[in-house]
């Protein structure tokens, strides 16, 4: 115990970035989300309420923006460190959250798979704790197998409660 | 059927399903029958036309009466429970059953609780705390009160593993077995109730006044019922001047304190009367309850972390409160309140025999940063200055000066708040005080944490500060604005303590 240098050199560490296929998955994403935004674009248009194009060309602006750079920066924004004792997550690109699990702290461990998830071959990895805050820890974007590996040596970690 | 023995049966493992005390069929009838009373009452108001009142009123009335007691009958038929070797069992349900099983490891306090009617009755609700959150737990209504405490005993007796870690934890507090470590005589409950002055009773009569006026001969609202009902004196009472007048606000402030310190007062006699905190070989013992008598036994080691918490006015007068955050519920709350209304000199002996220590003079306190009190102070300020904005450009431009006086306040409680937020972190524990009039202390042990979280938003991230949150099992536990290295430094400490135990005996689950 004490303050040892452990914990500044996990600081240090680099983060491991997420599955590339992860950018995909959130410009599609985007791309799922902004289909309202491009009929109610189209539909005010059609009303000729202002010069043609005054609906249309902002919101292809914007949904260019929110399709090609955010994801990128997104993707860059994230990131997760497997040490020998702990799981690192960082994540949020505006609110930056950098969160720290010990895997004696684990309760159990899911490995979940939406639709779209499951298209680009990725998982999330989520850590359940018996607290309060961050009861549990979500590491969305990574391929499929990593998630599977990463789950299986987290278990390794966890001892088994005495009886 | 077998009736439950009064604590006879020594070696309780090897039996089969049990039911509850018959008798508490009458308490649950009771119980039931109140519930209907309301939608009874409901029903004869909303067909008082086509019945005659009475008569309706009645056969509603016994009607509810035979629903309560049939609902009863039928779910203390259909209630087992039987205490294995590993586990409780719980089996309940009318059309729908539910069979429950609770290992005895799992099991996070064992409260009794005595409501009047069955305390007459001698009998009293046992409840298992897991501390899995909402209704997950095993409560059994009601066992005679020696079988809810041999109950208590066996289960204290399966989980004899887990004290004797605890033991080493508290190796002091051991020798002291059935030690009473703080109770409240009435004299403290007096004082005590006076700090809880509350006019929640005169606004429930307030609100019921309004709700039912129609019931009422007079119409309260209307004014000229009252000038009439005061008749010549109204107009005596205004002929007697400013003076009179004066002394009869008087009497309606001086009413009002007397309503409300008699509200507290009858409050916290009710729920606090005979407070005693035992400190047991095995355990935390609390008992209280005027009316309603309750019993429960916590596990020291299940104390995550203790929370001491103030007033304004009481902290002035140098009283506090004590809890303890665990993963069981408290009468809905979280935590467990174990010196409801103490001195600072008397917390530190309980907090001691759970394993905490207060903060002393060698701690060294840190302050949070104060770019974040100021970006707080300006962004509360946002709103009042566009307020005035708006305010310049509408008919009536000097109002404008109104919402600015909105900014002193504002400056002034994030300079308070900043002056009460401190942090400290020493070889065994974590603190955490803050608040803006009544400044609450958190303590918690740094290998009892779950998780750390460091958190920034997009002004913390230009000021370099940050919000640190720590994983507590049953509580929360988060520093703001603490700077961004003190943050880092305090993650780090935890999280060498966290994985520098054998922390699987130590989980609480």
């Amino acid at each position: 115990m004490g303050d040892t240098g452990q914990g500044i050199i996990t600081e240090e560490r680099a983060l491991t970035p997420l599955d590339p296929a992860h950018i995909k998955m959130l410009r599609l994403q985007a791309a799922i989300a902004a289909v309202p935004f491009a009929i109610g674009s189209l539909v005010l248009e059609s009303a000729n309420l202002l010069p043609m194009g005054a609906f249309f060309v902002p919101f292809v602006l914007a949904a260019a923006w929110l399709i090609a750079r955010v994801p990128l920066r997104r993707h860059a924004a994230r990131g997760y460190d497997l040490g020998a004792d702990r799981l690192r997550v960082v994540r949020g690109l505006l609110f930056r959250s950098d969160t720290v699990v010990p895997f004696g702290r684990v309760q159990h461990i899911d490995v979940t798979q939406g639709p779209l998830e499951r298209m680009f071959g990725l998982a999330t990895l989520v850590v359940h704790t018996a607290g309060t805050h961050n009861a549990s820890v979500a590491l969305p974007g990574l391929a499929q197998a990593d998630a599977a590996s990463m789950r299986e040596s987290i278990r390794a970690h966890i001892k088994r409660e005495t009886l | 059927m077998s009736d439950v023995p009064e604590g006879a049966q020594p070696e309780a493992t090897a039996d089969g399903p049990r039911r509850t005390a018959p008798l508490g069929i009458v308490v649950g009838a009771l119980g039931d029958i109140r519930k209907s009373v309301i939608p009874a009452i409901a029903g004869a108001y909303g067909l008082r036309d086509q019945f005659s009142g009475l008569g309706m009123i009645a056969g509603v009335a016994v009607l509810a009466v035979a629903i309560g007691i049939a609902v009863a009958v039928v779910r203390w038929l259909r209630t087992t429970y039987t205490v294995g070797a590993e586990d409780i069992r719980l089996e309940a349900g009318v059309l729908s059953r539910t069979a429950r099983a609770v290992p005895y490891e799992r099991i996070q306090d064992v409260s009794l609780e005595q409501p009047l009617l069955a305390r007459a009755l001698g009998l009293a609700q046992v409840r298992f705390e897991t501390g899995a959150g909402g209704g997950d737990e095993i409560a059994l209504a009601y066992l005679p009160l020696a079988e809810g405490e041999r109950l208590r005993e066996l289960v204290r007796e399966r989980k004899d593993d887990d004290i004797a870690e605890d033991a080493a934890l508290v190796p002091a507090a051991e020798a002291a077995a059935g030690e009473v470590l703080f109770a409240m005589p009435p004299r403290r409950l007096a004082t005590f109730g006076l700090f809880e002055f509350s006019l929640a009773a005169f606004a429930v009569a307030a609100g019921a006044a309004q709700q039912f006026d129609e019931f009422l001969p007079i119409d309260i609202w209307d004014g000229d019922t009252w000038r009439e009902l005061l008749g010549a004196n109204a107009d005596r009472v205004a002929a007697l001047g400013p003076l009179a007048q004066a002394a009869a606000i008087a009497a309606a402030i001086g009413s009002l304190m007397v309503i409300g310190f008699a509200t507290g007062l009858a409050r916290t006699f009710t729920r606090d009367w005979g407070f005693m905190l035992t400190r047991t070989a095995k355990g935390f013992r609390r008992q209280r309850g005027l009316f309603t008598k309750t019993d429960v036994v916590m596990p020291a080691h299940r104390v995550q972390a203790i929370a001491i918490r103030t007033r304004l006015l009481r902290r002035l007068f140098g009283w506090h409160g004590l809890k303890f955050v665990s993963l069981a519920q408290d009468a809905g709350s979280g935590s467990h309140v174990v010196a409801p209304f103490a001195r600072l000199d008397e917390i530190a002996p309980i907090a001691s025999a759970a394993g905490f220590a207060l903060p002393g003079d060698g701690i060294e306190w840190r302050r949070p940063a104060t770019r974040a009190f100021v970006d707080g102070a300006v962004v509360g300020s946002l709103v009042p200055i566009v307020i005035a904005v708006g305010l310049l450009f509408s008919p009536a431009p000097l109002a404008a000066a109104l919402p600015l006086l909105a900014l002193p306040v504002i400056a002034l409680g994030q300079y308070f708040r900043w002056r009460r937020a401190r942090h400290a972190i020493d070889a065994r524990q974590i603190y955490a005080r803050q608040g803006w009039l009544a400044p609450s202390i958190d303590i918690a042990n740094r290998v009892k944490l779950q998780s750390v979280e460091i958190a920034q938003g997009p002004l913390a991230r230009r000021g370099n500060y940050a919000t640190l949150r720590l994983g507590l099992a049953g509580g929360t536990l988060s520093f703001e604005a603490v700077p961004l290295s003190d943050a880092r430094r305090i993650r780090a400490a935890v999280l060498d303590s966290i994985t520098g135990v054998d922390f699987s005996r130590l989980n609480s689950g």
